[in-house]
């Protein structure tokens, strides 16, 4: 009846006896089968580590922070010297990346194109930040009729078509480096309360903060250790998504002659005005700006999703 | 008495990127027409990957079977090739899962998911198959099945829907039905309900049941059999009677003491204490070891044999060696 | 369903309501706007003016005016071309923008989903990698930048597709491609995201075990599910488009509303900005409510929310 029972070896037969003596229960056995355990954010690092395509998103972050501070000072040329003789030279080794049809140096402006873009993006994350947490904080915590009232405000501002309010917005208040970062962020923020004041909803009658808060933890605990963790995760994945985003609706806005103006461009900019060159040849102005654009939008892209998945604790295996 | 299924030294292991699980270490199993066989053990001790490699039904990659053998009536089912798995799934074998809630697709009709099965395998009419779905459903206890076939699943209760998936399970008849935790997310009366059922459509079908559960109440009432499995290993076979009455490895009877029962009033439970071993590294000798109150310094070095106890009672434990025994009876 | 339907179109309406209003007091009231002061040399552009916007009566009924001529579809006047209106721009440029965007749409939707379901099918192996990097190029590259390198790749040095304007199937390729790129990628990121995850549902495992073939599962089974959340997302795809139409009919050349919306930018044509940007949000705030009605009709749970007081 039974599934055949394995022959038996003989090594079975050649186990000294004393070791068939009970063991005195060793405490600590059971404990120690159990794996360590690693804090939240070691974890999340040691996953983000494993995903190469978001690492070199953000090694190419870095070189890009630091180039866009020292970039300038490598060439001898100013952001903003023109050399009418030198107009629209190709690449060479006094013009690393060439000229303009003005005789500037595209490297210097390139870098500086980097500050501004890289500002406008940084900024629009930040503002989105502070009152996208602000709102969906208040609007999540409160709860009740607050949050009814605040949330329908969302809908609707949801509902506004982002890119025509901001042109409709810098039309009027005219572009600068000011307006636009104000026009990014009057209705940018809105994903961002949105996703906060769902977090703090879902934590804020989670078990385990009542399980700390039985067990007698300290308020500040508590939000330390498990309502910044699980809320941080989709903000900073939010926050990574906005720059490139803001990046990108500054170099829309510059096609639309909206962009930041001289002396200093935005990459955005930059691309545009060489848009009606590259047909004459000069493929060095248009390429590099875009490459920078683009490459950075594929570094943060690239770095958020990495980030999406060494946050999530849901998907953690 | 035939038997329908018989699992031979069955390994599965599931490659991540921590390295190699090893679900299943060896299992043997056999079942035969017309029974029920549970099989009991904790979260994690492979009894499911056991239940879904029958059917193949382990997502690969990463799960794989590495070794041994599966015959369902003379076949091989680790031989076969995925359209001849096909054939069998849903017509010979069926399968329940856990969670009725997410078991139906939630955009498709009730008649629509318990037709599918049939107007696959069987060449018959569109209203041949809703007839037969009908039929089904009466025979599951589900109120006006004509109407309610036309109905998506988030209309029905939660018990409902268990129904609505042992009927979807029963439509075409199958000879094996392999339930995994077919109660586990449902109310302790809709679980009584529900094993009922189970039991009058054994007798009215004589379908063999596997029963997945870690619920020794559930084992109680309806299965003729017990396996018990730890860290990927059988650990202990037998009847209902032997398994409930002579448990005889240290886990079987840890698991009893941690349920309450009904013929043993004012007994403490008394939990079994640690967690089961990591599979990504198994230990080499017996994996309960750590948690055992009666180890051994052998049972940490060397894998205990088979020792039969009966024609239908076997258990893989050094305590049934005579030495061990000899070493009990002196202290 | 009816409450569903009644609550999107309410909200629909304030949308609406709220843009116009902020168009209406923005040019009203921020100084240089050609409708706080008489700054036209024109004088029939003036009386355009005066008579559209009804400027010597008091603000808040101009306002009221305002809002009604919009009501009535009365897009306003343009300043520049005196002869010219935001209705008769539109009814000029709006079908030609509307056979571009709709080609668009059905090259993105089709492509993305084809992308993201292989990319999905193949998790993790040679094809799921390219797919998702030539995506996340896709949205990485601004359409400005890739339109002009289709132009001079496929145009100028390889004679394959004219480079400009809108009069045979041929001319249409280069811009539909340009405009199809980015909300293909979007698209193909999130089918092959919702497809991976719809995959590990337990009704697909029933599925299997009915023992349906693999086709069969994935496309009666998980792809319904799958595209929900492409459906969602479509309303915003069409707010992108649009505003992506700007950029491609300028560069093409394509006499599309999208052209005359950046020229009267460039011109500061603020009659024209204003009834454009009030049209085109009305559009896609329609747009947004089909969505969300097809959303209804495609998942039969949102019945039962609504029945639930949700």
């Amino acid at each position: 009846m039974l599934p055949a029972a394995r022959e038996k070896e003989t090594h079975h037969h050649e186990v000294p006896d004393e070791w068939f003596k009970p063991k005195e229960k060793d405490e600590q056995q059971a404990e120690s089968v159990v794996r360590p355990s690693l804090s939240y954010w070691q974890d999340a690092w040691r996953r983000l580590k494993k995903n190469k395509l978001a690492m070199s998103g953000f090694f190419f972050l870095v070189f890009l922070g630091i180039m866009a501070v020292f970039g300038p000072i490598l060439s001898p040329h100013s952001v903003s010297e023109q050399v009418l003789s030198n107009q629209n030279q190709s690449p060479s080794v006094t013009h690393w990346f060439g000229t303009d049809d003005l005789g500037r140096d595209v490297f210097t402006r390139t870098w500086y194109g980097a500050r501004i873009s890289l500002f406008v993006g940084l900024m629009a994350a930040f503002i989105d930040f502070f009152i996208g947490v602000t709102y969906g904080g208040i609007s999540g915590y409160k709860g009740g009729r607050t949050d009814n009232v605040m949330m329908r405000i969302i809908e609707i501002l949801y509902g506004l078509p982002y890119l025509l309010v901001v042109i409709l917005l810098l039309v009027v208040m005219g572009p600068s480096l000011l307006t636009i970062i104000i026009a990014l962020t009057v209705t940018g923020w809105v994903g961002m309360a949105r996703i906060v004041r769902g977090q703090v909803l879902q934590i804020k009658h989670n078990e385990f903060v009542l399980a700390s808060q039985s067990f007698g933890a300290k308020t500040k605990r508590i939000i330390r250790k498990n309502l910044l963790p699980n809320t941080m995760g989709p903000i900073i994945v939010q926050m990574t998504l906005t720059v490139p985003t803001a990046i990108f609706a500054e170099a829309f806005l510059s096609f639309l002659g909206l962009g930041i103006q001289s002396p200093f461009a935005s990459w955005g900019v930059m691309a545009n005005d060489a848009l009606g060159t590259i047909l004459s040849g000069h493929w060095w102005r248009l390429f590099f700006p875009a490459f920078f654009i683009s490459a950075t939008m594929f570094a943060f892209n690239v770095l958020g999703d990495g980030l999406q998945d060494a946050l999530d604790p849901k998907l953690r295996r | 008495m035939d038997k329908i299924l018989d699992i031979k030294d069955l390994h599965v292991s599931f490659v991540t990127y921590g390295g190699e699980v090893q679900a299943v270490r060896g299992v043997n199993l056999e079942l035969y027409k017309g029974e029920t066989l549970a099989i009991v053990g904790e979260s994690g001790c492979g009894k499911s990957v056991t239940a879904n490699s029958i059917m193949k039904l382990i997502p690969s990659p990463p799960g794989k079977i590495k070794h041994g053998s599966i015959h369902f009536k003379g076949k091989d089912m680790t031989k076969l090739s995925n359209k001849e798995v096909r054939k069998i799934r849903g017509v010979d074998i069926s399968m329940i899962f856990q969670d009725p809630m997410t078991a139906l697709n939630p955009t498709l009709t009730i008649g629509d998911q318990l037709t599918e099965g049939i107007k696959q395998h069987r060449k018959i009419s569109a209203k041949q198959a809703n007839h037969h779905a009908i039929d089904m459903l009466k025979l599951v206890g589900i109120p006006n099945p004509d109407e309610r076939m036309k109905q998506y699943p988030h209309q029905f209760s939660g018990g409902m829907r268990q129904r609505i998936v042992i009927a979807m399970a029963l439509i075409c008849e199958p000879e094996l039905l392999i339930a995994d935790e077919p109660t586990t997310a449902l109310d302790v009366t809709i679980q009584a309900q529900i094993l009922q059922l189970f039991q009058k459509i054994q007798r009215e079908t004589g379908v063999s049941i596997i029963l997945i559960t870690h619920d020794l109440g559930i084992v109680a009432k309806v299965a003729n059999r017990i396996a018990v499995m730890y860290a990927g290993k059988v650990i202990e076979t037998g009847t209902r009677q032997e398994i409930f009455y002579h448990p005889n490895h240290p886990y079987t009877q840890g698991l009893l003491n941690s349920v309450p029962r009904l013929d043993q009033k004012g007994e403490r439970l008394i939990p079994i204490d640690g967690t089961p071993p990591d599979l990504f590294a198994p230990p080499e000798g017996c994996p309960f070891t750590a948690r055992c109150p009666k180890a051994m310094e052998v049972c940490s070095r060397i894998y205990p044999f088979q020792t039969e106890l009966s024609q239908t009672h076997a258990v893989e434990c050094w305590l049934q060696d005579e030495r061990a025994k000899k070493y009990i009876a002196s202290s | 369903m009816a409450k569903y339907i009644i609550k999107r179109f309410a909200l629909m309406v304030i949308t609406v309501l709220i843009i116009a209003t902020l168009t209406f007091f923005l040019m009203n009231l921020l100084p240089g706007s050609p409708l706080n002061e008489e700054r036209s040399t024109n004088e029939a552009v003036q009386q355009n003016l005066e008579a559209h916007f009804n400027l010597d009566e008091p603000l808040i009924v101009q306002y009221v005016l305002y809002l009604k001529s919009i009501a009535t579809l009365d897009f306003g006047p343009s300043i520049k071309q005196p002869t010219e209106t935001v209705n008769s721009l539109l009814s000029r440029g709006f079908p030609i923008s509307a056979e571009l965007g709709i080609w668009t749409i059905l090259t993105a939707v089709i492509s993305g989903i084809a992308l993201g379901v292989f990319a999905a099918l193949k998790h993790n192996g040679l094809i799921d990698y390219i797919a998702m990097t030539v995506a996340v190029l896709g949205i990485s590259v601004p359409n400005f930048v890739l339109a002009t390198l289709l132009i001079q790749e496929l145009a100028v040095n390889r004679d394959f597709f004219p480079a400009a304007t809108w009069s045979s199937p041929a001319h249409m390729v280069l811009p539909i491609l340009a405009l199809a790129t980015g909300p293909m990628a979007i698209i193909a990121r999130l089918t092959r995201s919702s497809m991976l995850e719809t995959l590990t549902q337990d009704y697909i495992k029933t599925a299997r075990a009915k023992g349906l073939s693999p086709v069969k599962v994935i496309i009666k089974h998980a792809l319904r599910n799958a595209l929900m959340p492409v459906v969602t997302i479509l309303g915003t795809l069409m707010a992108g488009i649009l505003t992506g139409t700007f950029v491609i009919e300028k560069i093409f050349a394509i006499p599309g509303m999208g052209k005359y919306f950046v020229d009267s930018i460039n011109q500061r044509d603020y009659p024209v900005i204003m009834g454009t940007t009030v049209f085109y949000s009305a559009f896609l705030v329609f747009m947004l409510f089909l969505v969300d009605i097809a959303y209804g009709l495609l998942d039969p749970r949102i019945k039962l929310h609504d029945e639930g007081g949700g």
